[in-house]
């Protein structure tokens, strides 16, 4: 059985700008419980690279330049 | 320590005295206890994500539920309270446990920067929400309590293994705990850790039912606490206690999150139904409460509320600080989108599926009072253990009472040998979606399973829908030869759906075992609505056999170190106000 590719909305985003990623920093992708966060390889920065949040905001809070936004998933909101 | 073995999949291995699975809550606590009480042990701490922020507190907690300190209850009062919330199926041994630990460990957690509310004189300020006594303490800066735990992991030289998920238990010789087969969830390297006893702290099974949203994700327990820790104890052979007793909350509808009527009630919140009405005389959560809830969703006067419209500012203002900071702090996001004012109107509450974790119900791995399980040398704690109701309070002390046994036990054990076979078995299951080119995937086995475990599992119980669950649960584990994954990530999330499915089947068998019904909601049995006190005042206990079939047996309820009267053992069961109350 073959795949669909399946979009969905990210409730988690992440702005470029602010993202210190290439300086080495892994904060956000370090203490997700669920490890949806990682380095798109194409831009260099973090982003959600899978649709799996608990909504629970380590990654926000714990950011040290508030480049982390959570917002509550679309089918909860 | 380590050392690669040679040919097969990459597998490091270490040798250590403790090791502790799950680094959440009760999981650091048993690592630090027994590094105290023998700081020569070396002892490993295996989490699936980082112990930093993992497990149900990851943001915090807002407060203790289950508070035993002098001058507001006694440890003979709690356990009374929590027996008669049970129905009498308790082990009161280990709930004494608890309540003895309670008040050292609030001390000791106070001592390593945990806050705790005070009053001016510097008292613990501790508020009424329980149906009999008084055992809740907020904690309005409640946040910090995973950045305290750390520091003590670190101070005490804990070796801690992030990002490796625990897939199965060795067991050595004579069926003793031997270590576990880890696998990491970024590379799929194997990690497996040998050691003289283990203490599994894997949290609830929050991912049995599906949502009603649809979200997989969107659970009141942190997702990550999948059952893994339920199915690693099955397979070890360890015995499950009272599985058909489920947690079921009652929670911001969609959020799914706490609304949180603790918190609110000591400031004068409450349950209301449609018409801002009260209808049950107390919000702590028990099965009997949560029927009540159930029916008055079902009624005409449905759906239910948390009413805070009638505080004053300043106190709103206050529970707003605490619930928006703390545990889950994404609920003044969702209010926000939702256009909800506390002041001006109620939340809409709903009930949430069903899961197992005795943080707030009754069931989870058999332990006795010093947190050992039926296997040698193997131990559990917090929300998967089977203290009832031992919310964050009863991880820390229960996982301190595991730590501290198993350093006793290991000073005198030698470190069991393990089954090759054993392993290279479980990492041929554990690869095997990693061989499919396609398939089907993990995301749409686990929305099948859970959304069947809504369809058939969910309470009010139905001996025929039962039946057909097994039937289609049989039918998705055959999909399992479909599975299929494309990255390390996935094979987490197959390794979960393979938990989730273990549970669903122990739920379903566990609950067709207890022809009665018993703690209200929980296990609402409509073949059998009777509570049956001669035949089944006692513990069940599931197991798997020699045949490798779930097999179930009764285990008496141990004499009661603190009597009940007979008359006092209702108590729970007149929740109800007697006539609607009118709004405040």
């Amino acid at each position: 059985m073959p795949h669909a590719n399946h979009a969905t909305s990210v409730p988690v985003t992440i702005d470029d700008e602010k993202c210190i990623a290439e300086k080495g920093c892994r904060v956000c992708i370090d203490v997700c419980p669920l490890d949806v966060l990682a380095i798109n390889p194409a831009t260099g920065k973090a982003h959600m690279k899978y649709d799996e949040c608990w909504y629970c905001m380590p990654c926000e809070v714990d950011c040290p330049t508030h480049a982390v936004k959570v917002e509550i998933p679309y089918l909860l909101r | 320590m380590s050392e690669p073995m040679t040919g097969g999949p990459k597998t490091d291995i270490v040798e250590c005295d403790i090791l502790v699975i799950g680094g959440g809550t009760g999981g650091p606590m048993a690592a630090i206890k027994a590094k105290e009480r023998n700081p020569g042990l070396k002892v490993v701490l295996m989490e699936k994500a980082n112990v930093k922020r993992s497990g149900a507190v990851s943001m915090g907690m807002d407060g203790l539920n289950n508070a035993v300190i002098p001058g507001y209850a006694t440890p003979e009062q709690y356990v009374k309270e929590i027996t008669v919330a049970n129905d009498g199926i308790v082990h009161q041994k280990a709930v004494m446990a608890y309540a003895q630990g309670s008040y050292p460990m609030i001390q000791y957690l106070d001592s390593i920067g945990v806050k705790f509310e005070k009053d001016g004189s510097g008292e613990y300020n501790v508020r009424k929400v329980h149906h009999m006594g008084t055992y809740v303490l907020p904690m309005p800066e409640g946040h910090h309590v995973k950045k305290a735990l750390y520091r003590q992991l670190r101070r005490l030289q804990v070796m801690i293994t992030n990002r490796y998920m625990a897939t199965r238990l060795l067991t050595g010789p004579d069926g003793q705990a031997a270590g576990v087969i880890g696998v990491n969830t970024r590379t799929s390297d194997f990690l497996v850790v040998r050691a003289k006893s283990v203490v599994l702290a894997c949290g609830a099974a929050g991912r049995l039912g599906l949502p009603a949203s649809g979200y997989l994700f969107g659970t009141y327990e942190n997702p990550a606490n999948c059952g893994d820790g339920y199915a690693m104890a099955y397979h070890a052979g360890a015995g499950l206690a009272n599985l058909e007793c489920y947690q079921i909350n009652p929670l911001i509808k969609d959020y799914n999150g706490p609304a949180c009527a603790y918190v609110t009630g000591p400031f004068g919140g409450y349950t209301a139904n449609n018409k801002g009405e009260r209808f049950i005389e107390c919000d702590y959560w028990s099965g009997q409460m949560m029927k009540e809830f159930f029916s008055e969703l079902q009624s005409g006067n449905g759906p239910v509320f948390l009413n805070m419209t009638h505080l004053a500012e300043e106190t709103i203002s206050e529970i707003e600080t605490i619930l928006h900071s703390n545990e889950r702090p994404s609920r003044g996001r969702f209010h926000e989108g939702r256009g909800t004012n506390y002041r001006q109107r109620m939340v809409e509450m709903h009930i949430s599926e069903i899961g197992f974790c005795s943080g707030h119900s009754a069931s989870g791995v058999w332990v006795d009072e010093n947190a050992r399980t039926t296997v040698a040398g193997l131990y559990a704690a917090g929300d998967m253990a089977s203290v009832p109701h031992n919310y964050m309070l009863g991880a820390f002390v229960n996982g301190g009472i595991a730590g501290q046994d198993a350093a006793e036990y290991c000073a005198s054990t030698d470190l069991p040998a393990y089954d090759a076979g054993q392993l290279a078995a479980e990492q041929e299951r554990v690869l095997a979606p990693t061989r499919r080119a396609d398939g089907l995937t993990p995301y749409e086995m686990e929305f099948k399973a859970r959304r069947l475990v809504n369809d058939y599992l969910q309470p009010p119980k139905v001996t025929a829908k039962y039946r057909i669950a097994q039937e289609r649960f049989a039918e998705v584990r055959d999909d399992l030869a479909m599975l299929c994954v494309r990255d390390p990530h996935e094979l987490m999330r197959a390794l979960e759906l393979q938990s989730i499915l273990d549970c669903a089947d122990m739920a379903a068998a566990a609950s067709l075992y207890r022809t009665e019904s018993r703690w209200g909601l929980y296990h609402w049995r409509v073949d059998h609505p009777a509570t049956d006190n001669e035949n089944w005042f006692c513990h069940t206990l599931l197991y798997k056999d020699a045949d490798g079939r779930m097999a179930h047996t009764k285990r008496a309820v141990d004499t009661y170190v603190v009597p009940i009267p007979e008359e006092e053992m209702s108590a729970y069961h007149q929740l109800r106000t007697p006539t609607p109350l009118a709004a405040e």
